[in-house]
């Protein structure tokens, strides 16, 4: 039954989703450039760039099918289901029971498989490079982020992460280590996906180098200002899905529509920490060689299947 | 007369029709006479399907649901049941092949006419099938066979479920057929067509078949039958050494599944499966069966070490072949272990789950990192089918474990994902088949490294493959994500084992086949990548022509079949459950249809839930939203220029990734696993050459020296044959003597 509440809180999510995913990443801009002792761009920064490109023209390649014109589009409407999925305000989600997170991590995927798909559509070097890559680092991820995830799920008996997250808000205090081992994992996880040091640097201008921006090298004007969004976005909904398995505190119960207006200021001060967090450790970290990569995820992917295997040793 | 929309057998609906006296002039008096007919030829001596009735006129009550014909003449009742359409469909079938040879070469008669009718009996099929799978058990003898062993048929859920599979899936690659055999194959067109439905009329035998005889023999027709369609084009030496092949390890799995009949006959002398289903052997027998049966059923499907045959047999057949065997025939296999496991083996023991759990994940494994670093089309596809025969195992071994341990709902929610990756499978990877079959009669070429930028030139059959891509890779909402999906749910409740070391054990099988999915994905991204997107590499794939319309049909049949058991889970499950209620005697069903038909929630709502349809919804939503909002607020301009590939001036289609390429990160990380022989260049060649081979370490580790110690045994007994008269005579007068002295010594 979809209750009042319950759509307020879901509208409220996605549209809180689609406004604030700019905004971290322009904090994590900000911190970092403070952190390698540079001036900083404003914190609406990123919401300039997408209204600069939606205003552009779109440049499409001669030889492109319609996969590459629609990619975007499904890539950014993934997202949008991710962070309408994701406890960010409220566990209070009638879209919840779509999708839990198995279909999370298969949504992570098609928006993978469709950019890769894209990338590989122009057939040029760079971008059939980024492919591999892409399906490379996805290919590894994937796994590591299912058993992470897999880890709440056994200790809370569900694969609903609205009810992971209410199971875990609601219980008294206590450190999982299998939650706790998780979480390395996750953010191993997490810094590959989104494409952050020391996996792939965002802000590379090298091709050889690059991940997740060769696969974005042919698009332009509006194509590469919803591409911009939605890794925004996921970028939010990682944040959003780690903080509420590990952190839960704050977020909302089902029911109870006014402890949302408490959940806000937590979310944001949350998100805030976790940026600069992530600043830190991008500025701390160099990137590493693409070949040491897989070393990486498979070190996340190993701390996964341990963290379940903590689960089960101990029962906690 | 109204058809009722509430449950219950087909039969009391007709039962309750006669009481009410309808009459439907349908085709009056000369169809019930053929009914009459045909039911009398169907029905054995001794084995009836007549039943007195009261009524003394002639009334025809057509049956408008799927088929029974209850012709009602003097004051005998004869009921057509569901076996007995399924076995005139099938030897419709017969008739179309025997047809098929009356006209030899001609080809248009033969694609236009007799494939198309197949694909119908095919689809009616289906229809029958799934009717029955809602009803009781219906068994028949045919008064086939040998004098005192007639063929015994049954038709059960088990069988019903199958046959669903095999007419829906070869419905779709009929037509396809109808439209590709247009070139000469290297066998006469009705030649094939005659090879073809007896495969398939073989393949639906096999599922029906009710004792060990009869199942051997149509196990045997399927083989042999096969053997002749993959080596269609027999003239060319690397398809008979490919169709050998596949005809040696059937013959090896048969073998091992005729000693499997023999032990679980338990020195009866009845080799009908109801005996069998009665016998209770000790466990010692009872393992031994299972793992004969393993072998023997394994070798058929593909499962480490005896899948060396699917990479060769697979890419060598027509692509329609290829599409048979991989979609529809590997799944008789996974009935022969279903059949064995549950239904004629009393009792399961854990070990036997462990078992197939851990054969299944090993050839799973294998299967998908060997086919992201092939170069050839077919071949990337055959060893996909591996890795999917691999999951199929880990799902019924599952299955396995959880009967064993008396947990019969998780066993029955680990079956149904393994049910439903059956039929799953059969849909999308016919479909991929298909499409390279389409692509090889457009371009003349297999090798990936020749292909390139087909979308534009083929886009029907391109937007078709990419929905069997989609499904292949396990992502919502297509049906290969259902299967995973329930396969994943079925590993979260292994902790509920009362083994600790399988519970430990299961964690790190789950993250495998998280793994196993994720690189499946890998595998056909590049599939689709090379061979549609990016630019041709080949000049002459400018001149590709798209696929005919009768191929588009297929395809498309096939395509919606992968979206729609992607979109509506439940009514699926549904039937799944007659299979399961059958097999262990619960199914996940009850509880999936309390959670309502938009929602798939096999246990508690708040355990786990997916909703295709929503998720489809809510995407497209956001999809449609996005285009509005940004064409509305701001334009919806595009300018058409040259790639922009960072600015660098000369780009030819050689720059792009090959299929090699593709796949060296995960040749790199998965080096033990791959075998391969590379010959580089030197820079002081005047004509460089290239040449990279991917080889099987099964082939090497076990094959080849089997095969000399094969070769050398047979040597040593050819010692015998020295040559020269006297000795041969020597051997008679030696034997002579020892009889005689055996004879005076009693």
């Amino acid at each position: 039954m979809i209750t009042l509440s319950g759509f307020v809180s879901q509208l409220l999510e996605i549209i809180l989703a689609l406004a604030l995913a700019p905004l971290l990443t322009g904090w994590v801009n900000q911190w970092r450039a403070w952190l390698q002792n540079r001036s900083a761009p404003s914190l609406l920064q990123p919401y300039r760039v997408l209204h600069k490109l939606f205003n552009k023209e779109s440049v499409v390649a001669e030889s492109a099918s319609p996969i590459f014109r629609i990619a975007p589009y499904i890539v950014f409407g993934c997202m949008t289901l991710v962070c309408a999925i994701a406890p960010t305000l409220s566990t209070d989600l009638p879209l919840a029971p779509a999708a839990d997170t198995i279909a999370l991590v298969g949504l992570f995927a098609l928006a993978r498989v469709f950019i890769s798909l894209a990338a590989m559509d122009i057939g040029t070097s760079f971008g059939t490079l980024g492919a591999r890559r892409e399906m490379l680092i996805g290919f590894l991820a994937e796994p590591a982020l299912l058993m992470v995830l897999f880890s709440a799920s056994l200790i809370t008996q569900s694969t609903s992460l609205a009810n992971i997250v209410e199971t875990l808000a609601h219980q008294p205090f206590a450190i999982y280590p299998s939650l706790v081992v998780a979480g390395v994992a996750f953010t191993f996880v997490a810094l590959a996906e989104n494409a952050r040091v020391p996996v792939d640097n965002p802000a590379t201008h090298l091709e050889l180098t690059m991940i997740h921006e060769a696969l974005i090298l042919e698009y332009s004007g509006r194509h590469l200002a919803l591409i911009e969004w939605a890794a925004a976005l996921k970028l939010f909904a990682y944040s959003c899905i780690g903080l509420a398995l590990f952190f839960p505190w704050g977020i909302a119960g089902a029911g109870t529509p006014l402890a949302m207006l408490v959940a806000m200021p937590v979310l944001l001060a949350k998100l805030a920490i976790g940026g600069v967090l992530l600043a830190l450790i991008e500025t701390i970290n160099a990137k590493m060689r693409l070949f040491r990569v897989p070393e990486f995820l498979a070190t996340a992917f190993l701390l996964a299947v341990i963290a379940l295997l903590v689960h089960v040793l101990l029962g906690a | 007369m109204t058809v009722g929309s509430e449950p219950g057998t087909y039969r009391q609906w007709v039962d309750q029709a006669i009481a009410d006296g309808a009459v439907l002039p349908f085709g009056g008096f000369t169809a019930a006479t053929v009914a009459r007919s045909v039911g009398i030829w169907l029905a054995a001596p001794g084995e009836s399907n007549m039943e007195p009735c009261a009524a003394s006129r002639c009334e025809l009550v057509s049956g408008l649901g799927i088929g029974t014909i209850h012709a009602v003449t003097d004051d005998e009742v004869f009921v057509l049941t569901h076996l007995d359409w399924i076995l005139v469909l099938v030897g419709g079938w017969l008739g179309l092949g025997l047809l098929g040879i009356a006209a030899l070469r001609h080809t248009d008669f033969v694609a236009r006419v007799l494939f198309p009718v197949g694909a119908a009996i095919a689809l009616g099929l289906a229809a029958i099938a799934l009717s029955a799978l809602f009803d009781d058990p219906e068994t028949a003898v045919l008064p086939l066979g040998l004098p005192n062993l007639p063929f015994h048929l049954r038709l059960d859920g088990l069988s019903a479920y199958f046959l669903l599979v095999i007419g829906a899936a070869s419905a779709g690659i009929s037509v396809f057929a109808a439209g590709y055999f247009r070139q000469g194959e290297g066998t006469p067109p009705g030649l094939l067509c005659l090879e073809y439905h007896v495969f398939l009329a073989s393949m639906a035998l096999v599922v029906l078949a009710d004792d060990a005889y009869s199942f051997m023999v149509m196990w045997e027709t399927m083989a042999l039958s096969s053997f002749f369609l993959v080596t269609a084009n027999h003239r060319v030496p690397a398809i008979r050494q490919a169709g050998f092949l596949y005809l040696l390890v059937a013959h090896i799995g048969a073998i091992a599944i005729l000693l499997c009949f023999g032990v679980l006959q338990a020195n009866t002398g009845d080799y009908s499966f109801a005996n069998m289903r009665a016998q209770s052997l000790s466990p010692l027998w009872a393992s031994a069966a299972f793992l004969l049966a393993t072998f023997g059923f394994g070798a058929k499907a593909g499962i480490l070490p005896l899948h060396v045959w699917l990479p060769e047999a697979h890419p060598a057949a027509p692509s329609p072949v290829s599409a048979l065997m991989s979609g529809v025939m590997l799944k008789t296999a996974i009935y022969g272990i279903l059949r064995i496991s549950f239904d004629l083996l009393n009792v399961q023991l854990w070990w036997w789950g462990a078992l197939l759990l851990a054969l299944g994940l090993a050839t799973a494994l294998f299967g998908v990192v060997l086919s992201t670093v092939q170069t050839d089309m077919k071949r990337l596809l055959a060893y996909s089918s591996i890795e999917n025969i691999g999951l199929l195992f880990v799902g019924i071994g599952l299955g396995v474990l959880f009967n064993a341990y008396d947990m019969h709902s998780l066993s029955a929610l680990a079956l149904t994902a393994a049910l439903y990756h059956v039929i799953s499978h059969a849909f999308f990877k016919s479909l991929l088949f298909l499409g390279t079959g389409s692509v090889l009669h457009a371009t003349g070429e297999r090798s990936l490294g020749k292909l390139g930028g087909l979308m534009r030139r083929m886009p029907w059959v391109g937007w078709l493959v990419l929905i069997g891509v989609l499904a292949s890779s396990g992502l919502p909402p297509l049906s290969g994500f259902v299967a995973e999906w329930l396969l994943l749910q079925s590993f979260l409740f292994t902790t509920e084992l009362p083994n600790s070391f399988l519970n430990m054990l299961v964690p790190v099988v789950a993250a495998a086949i998280a793994l196993i999915a994720a690189l499946a994905g890998y595998a056909m991204v590049k599939f689709f990548g090379v061979i549609f997107l990016g630019q041709p590499r080949e000049p002459k794939l400018a001149e590709a022509q798209d696929a005919s319309l009768l191929e588009r049909a297929g395809l498309i049949w096939l395509a919606s079949g992968c979206v729609v058991l992607g979109l509506f889970p439940v009514p699926l499950i549904s039937a799944i459950d007659r299979v399961t209620q059958l097999l262990i005697g619960t199914g996940i069903a009850s509880t999936v249809r309390n959670n309502g038909w938009l929602l798939l929630a096999p246990t508690t709502l708040e355990r786990a839930s997916y909703s295709p349809l929503i998720f489809l919804a809510v995407t497209c939503l956001a999809v449609l939203l996005a285009v509005l909002l940004v064409h509305r607020l701001y334009h919806g301009r595009v300018r058409f220029a040259p790639p922009w590939d960072c600015g660098y001036p000369a780009q030819t289609a050689r720059m792009q990734d090959t299929a090699e390429g593709f796949g060296q990160p995960i040749r790199q990380i998965f080096e033990p696993f791959i075998r391969m022989h590379r010959e580089l260049p030197s820079p002081f060649d005047e004509k460089p050459v290239y040449h990279v081979s991917i080889e099987d370490h099964f082939w090497h580790w076990l094959y080849l020296p089997v095969a000399r110690t094969t070769e050398r045994f047979a040597r040593l007994v050819g010692r015998l044959q020295q040559g020269r008269i006297a000795i041969y005579l020597l051997y008679s007068f030696l034997t002579l003597l020892v009889l005689l002295l055996v004879v005076v010594a009693k």
